[in-house]
């Protein structure tokens, strides 16, 4: 039986989560305020993933960069290769927050919307 | 020009104030700004975890000031962008300047001060050595990395664990550069946990806490700095001082809130806290007068910047010249402050702020009335970084209350 | 390049050299190690015009002090710099300072100025925040403040307004003689001249070395500063000096003529003549020092802290003279302490040997001895500031938030003569990065100034000249 602890990152509050596993499967789960923490902690174990913000290159526009974000968290081994193609795309200006920049970015399935307006 | 309510500064404070006075009556409300878009320093801060209490989503920055400016247009509050205050008088007299204005004068009936904090400064600090470039606030990088689109450096050394020293630990990682160490001078991080893990914990990048920059090398730019740890009485221990070589150091080692115009018209401040003594309304000691957010107090979440902007506001919109009777609100056992410094007898709940000097950990925060507990909270954890918060009943309050936190 | 004169040196001894020389019907230059003027002592010194009665009786020092308090009340007025004759009061604590007290009362009467020796009752009206401890004081009235780096770009604008070249980036290298000239390598220029002035300050032991001229030595002593907030409850209003005693002159506590308080320097004699960092016992001892004048002084209000170097002479007195092994070769070295003072008058005494030296006395009928100052939007009336709206829009926008500086007076610190090409030069020329904030909110703005006024990339703007840079390149091209 073994304990891993850990901070969950959904949220600013940051609960101290204990994960028991045992041979590979998880057992218990506490520390956890709520739902999307329990959900957090399973994912941590295996497949960590994070939101990606950044920013991108705007073309014709009025100032040079707009802030961008992944639509959903990403594998965490996978965030600087992300950075990289996000380095080398353009936006267009007029750019609206929600439009999606990049669509399905590595085929990870996950989006890199604007969230922020540059006209 | 006069305005039923002018506010000073379009951050996320100055939006949701003029926004709340609009909603409670005030019909010419004016919102003076110096930069050409709104959200203040919001629009720099392009990660996420805004608005998770306002909107219950994890917003960015600027996600979050787009919602206030949306909601500022569409109940048509004037915003005088590119403008900035030079002097306000006790009176209410506003004397601005801007390339769209040029210089106008503007009488309020009402003013809510919103301007915000500035970063505490290397030569603030007295660090000793050279004056190489390479040298610079977090907030600065991250105007330079975000807005701007340039790196301030590729080998970086970040001094401060506060959020934002940790943000940009993140964020220069992720734009190319290695950030070799996070000092922090005191024995516990400034930063929330979560920032711990996502910013330093998933870059491997080491966190030496009871750590300073001793001195700083360069003759044009900076080479590297020399890293110390230390004592008990926060004085750096020779024997451990080593050299880091680097060519850039950012400092995130505390803000100040901004309050050369609270100053000038002659408002009271608060040492503790470096803005406004306020009441429960947000009132300062100059009448007609309000603040709200960082130029009030430093604040970890933009959310609860909004919800006292909005109590600025509508106090702003309603002010009426009159004596109303209040209480004081003390700062007791464990504390370093508490905002507002005085409660108005006026029959509603009063929310308390208030920031712990030390780290405690299963620890009971209480507010006092005339020897009773009016108001307690268990807390598993409080940490000077984390503003905390009590309410308490209007009725309960017979005198001066004093708030406090102790070992549960 | 050929000139009648080329001053070595663009301290305030250069520039006020080269202002009282452009008067004149004569060719002249001066050529600068550094990439802007006041590099060396002349920008990290105290801003003390000096009374007169410390330097010794009958030295070059003490003739020059005196000349030059006397003359800076109109160059202040020509050159528009502020300069407030604030006075001066030298404290003591104990019997040992009356004594060192009446010593520098008698200095006074032989270099004829005007003190008084005053108690701690007058002492503590003139200075409410004083230290009770206080015993006894010299005043003297004719003491003030003026600001150095002001004075000496004011004097070279002036100067270069007149036609005089200025050569940054240019240390002279060798110098030879070719006929009747001197042939200076300076950078990457060949400069001739038929008189040289060595102003060099902190290195003009190896300009008169390379000249073949007289053997001295410059020893650099260095002084820490600190600089507090405005905002600082503790201040005084005369310039406060410590009795000498044996431990050393102690530490002066000063108002600047921005109003900040400055506190400062230490007295530390170092090998290094490039050592200008600031000591963590440095800034102690300045500390401790000015506390002992006014205890109520706080740590929290600095707002900066840096070091200079003094250029002590190994004679012991300034070293102001035509050399008598080279001809044609004037050495203005040693200038420590008074030397910002001496500045006036050292510069009309050079012209009188020049001219004696066979320099043509023929005056330029279109040189003027004044030069109108960057005008200031912070300090003007609401009726001016409309004005000055009126005249340059780009006085309504406020660039440096702490001390309100507008994009107009960046753009012209940047395009007048001797204009600014770099952060630094920005700060020093318009106050803009000096205040609370210390260039955090206006340093991106001033950058975007300076690129567009200079024709270069953002990336290219330097903090203070060559390897300076504040930016390593564009984000998204930074991959290891």
């Amino acid at each position: 039986m073994e304990k891993t602890k850990m901070t969950c990152v959904v949220c600013p509050i940051g609960c101290e989560i204990t994960v028991t596993t045992d041979g590979g499967n998880i057992t218990d789960i506490t520390g956890n305020a709520c739902k999307r923490g329990e959900a957090y902690a399973r994912t941590e174990m295996t497949d960590p993933r994070r939101t990606l913000t950044t920013t991108m290159r705007v073309q014709n526009g009025t100032r040079p960069l707009v802030a961008v974000k992944s639509s959903e968290p990403i594998q965490k081994p996978r965030l600087l290769e992300c950075m990289r193609t996000i380095d080398s795309a353009r936006a267009s200006a007029p750019v609206k927050i929600g439009d999606v920049l990049i669509s399905d970015i590595l085929g990870t399935g996950v989006d890199i919307i604007a969230t922020d307006d540059v006209v | 020009m006069r305005a039923d309510v002018a506010v000073i500064g379009a951050g996320p404070a100055g939006l949701a104030a003029a926004i709340a006075a609009k909603e409670n009556g005030a019909q010419n409300v004016v919102v003076i700004d110096r930069d050409s878009l709104t959200g203040g320093i919001l629009r720099q801060c392009i990660h996420n975890g805004f608005g998770l209490h306002i909107f219950g989503e994890e917003l960015t920055g600027p996600e979050y000031a787009a919602r206030f400016a949306g909601q500022a247009q569409e109940a048509g509050i004037t915003l005088m962008m590119e403008t900035m205050v030079l002097a306000i008088t006790e009176d209410r007299v506003i004397t601005a300047v801007g390339k769209n204005v040029g210089m106008v004068t503007l009488q309020a009936d009402a003013i809510v001060l919103a301007m915000g904090c500035r970063e505490r400064s290397r030569g603030a600090l007295m660090i000793p050595g050279q004056r190489p470039s390479g040298v610079l606030t977090a907030g600065t990088a991250q105007r330079f990395v975000n807005i701007e689109g340039y790196m301030p450096g590729k080998e970086v050394v970040i001094l401060g664990s506060g959020d934002i020293g940790l943000i940009m630990a993140r964020r220069m990682t992720l734009e190319g550069a290695h950030v070799k160490m996070v000092l922090e001078l005191m024995p516990y991080s400034g930063g929330l946990t979560r920032n711990i893990v996502q910013c330093l914990n998933d870059f491997d990048i080491p966190l030496k806490l009871s750590h300073t920059v001793t001195a700083i090398h360069g003759d044009g730019r900076l080479d590297g700095v020399s890293v110390a740890e230390v004592d008990a009485n926060l004085k750096p221990i020779a024997d451990t001082e080593q050299y880091v070589a680097c060519d850039t150091l950012l400092l995130s080692v505390g803000l100040i809130p901004e309050n050369e115009l609270s100053r000038g018209m002659g408002v009271a401040i608060d040492p503790a806290t470096g803005g406004p003594s306020v009441d429960s309304n947000m009132q300062t000691s100059v009448a007609g007068v309000f603040a709200c957010g960082n130029t009030l107090q430093v604040h970890d979440l933009v959310d609860f910047v909004t919800e006292e902007a909005r109590r600025a506001g509508a106090a702003a919109a309603q002010y009426q010249p009159q004596t109303a009777k209040s209480v004081g609100a003390k700062v007791g056992e464990g504390l370093r402050y508490v905002v507002p410094q005085r409660l108005v007898r006026d029959g509603s709940d009063k929310a308390l702020f208030f920031r712990v000097t030390d780290t405690h950990k299963n620890c009971v925060t209480k507010a006092v009335c005339g020897g009773k507990v009016i108001a307690k909270k268990k807390r598993v954890r409080c940490a000077p970084g984390e503003m905390e918060t009590l309410t308490v009943k209007d009725s309960d309050i017979t005198g001066d209350v004093t708030v406090s936190v102790e070992e549960a | 390049m050929k000139y009648d004169v080329a001053i070595i040196g663009a301290g305030v001894t250069g520039s006020m050299i080269a202002r009282e020389l452009s008067m004149f019907d004569v060719r002249v230059c001066v050529i600068e190690a550094a990439s802007d003027v006041a590099a060396g002592a002349s920008r990290a010194n105290s801003g003390i015009v000096h009374a007169g009665y410390d330097a010794k009786p009958g030295s070059l020092k003490a003739k020059f002090n005196v000349r030059g308090n006397a003359m800076m009340t109109q160059a202040a007025a020509d050159l528009e710099v502020p300069f407030d004759n604030c006075g001066s009061l030298v404290v003591g604590f104990d019997e040992d300072d009356d004594a060192s007290l009446a010593v520098l009362a008698d200095h006074a009467r032989q270099n004829g100025v005007d003190v008084e020796l005053i108690g701690r009752e007058r002492i503590l009206k003139m200075e409410p925040m004083f230290s009770p401890e206080v015993r006894s004081a010299l005043y003297a009235p004719t003491a003030g403040i003026i600001c150095p780096f002001s004075l000496t770009i004011a004097a070279m604008e002036n100067a270069a307004g007149n036609g005089v070249d200025v050569y940054f980036d240019s240390p002279v290298t060798a110098i030879s003689r070719e006929c009747d000239m001197y042939a200076l390598s300076a950078g990457d220029r060949c400069i001739n001249a038929r008189y040289v002035i060595n102003a060099a300050g902190m290195f003009a032991d190896e300009v008169s070395r390379m000249a073949g001229a007289e053997k001295f030595e410059m020893r650099p002593r260095k002084g820490q500063y600190v600089i507090f907030d405005t905002a600082m409850p503790a201040k005084v209003r005369n310039v406060i000096f410590g009795a000498p005693s044996k431990k050393g002159k102690g530490v002066l506590f000063a108002p600047t003529v921005y109003g900040n308080m400055l506190a400062g320097p230490t007295a530390e004699d170092i090998n290094d003549k490039e050592d200008k960092k600031t000591t963590r016992s440095g800034i102690g001892a300045v500390l401790a020092g000015a506390s002992r004048y006014v205890p109520s002084i706080e740590a929290r209000y600095a707002i900066t802290t840096f070091a200079g170097l003094r250029s002590v002479p190994s004679t012991g007195d300034f070293i102001i003279g035509a050399s008598r092994i080279v001809p044609n070769f004037i050495n203005v070295a040693g200038i420590e302490s008074p030397g910002l003072t001496s500045a006036p008058a050292i510069a009309e005494h050079i012209v009188g040997i020049l001219q004696e030296i066979g320099l043509s006395d023929k005056r330029d009928e279109n040189a003027v001895r004044t030069r109108k100052a960057i005008e200031v939007f912070s300090e003007a009336t609401d009726e001016r500031k409309k004005e000055l709206i009126a005249m340059d829009s780009r006085y309504a926008n406020v660039v440096c938030r702490c001390e309100y500086v507008t994009e107009a007076e960046i753009v012209q610190s940047i395009n007048r003569p001797c204009g600014a090409r770099t952060v630094d030069g920005v700060k020093f020329r318009t106050g803009a990065g000096m205040g609370r904030c210390h260039g955090g909110f206006c340093l991106p703005r001033v950058m975007d100034i300076l690129a567009r006024e200079r024709g270069c990339d953002y990336d290219e703007v330097t903090k203070s000249g060559a390897g300076s840079y504040i930016l390593s390149g564009k984000t998204k091209e930074v991959r290891s």
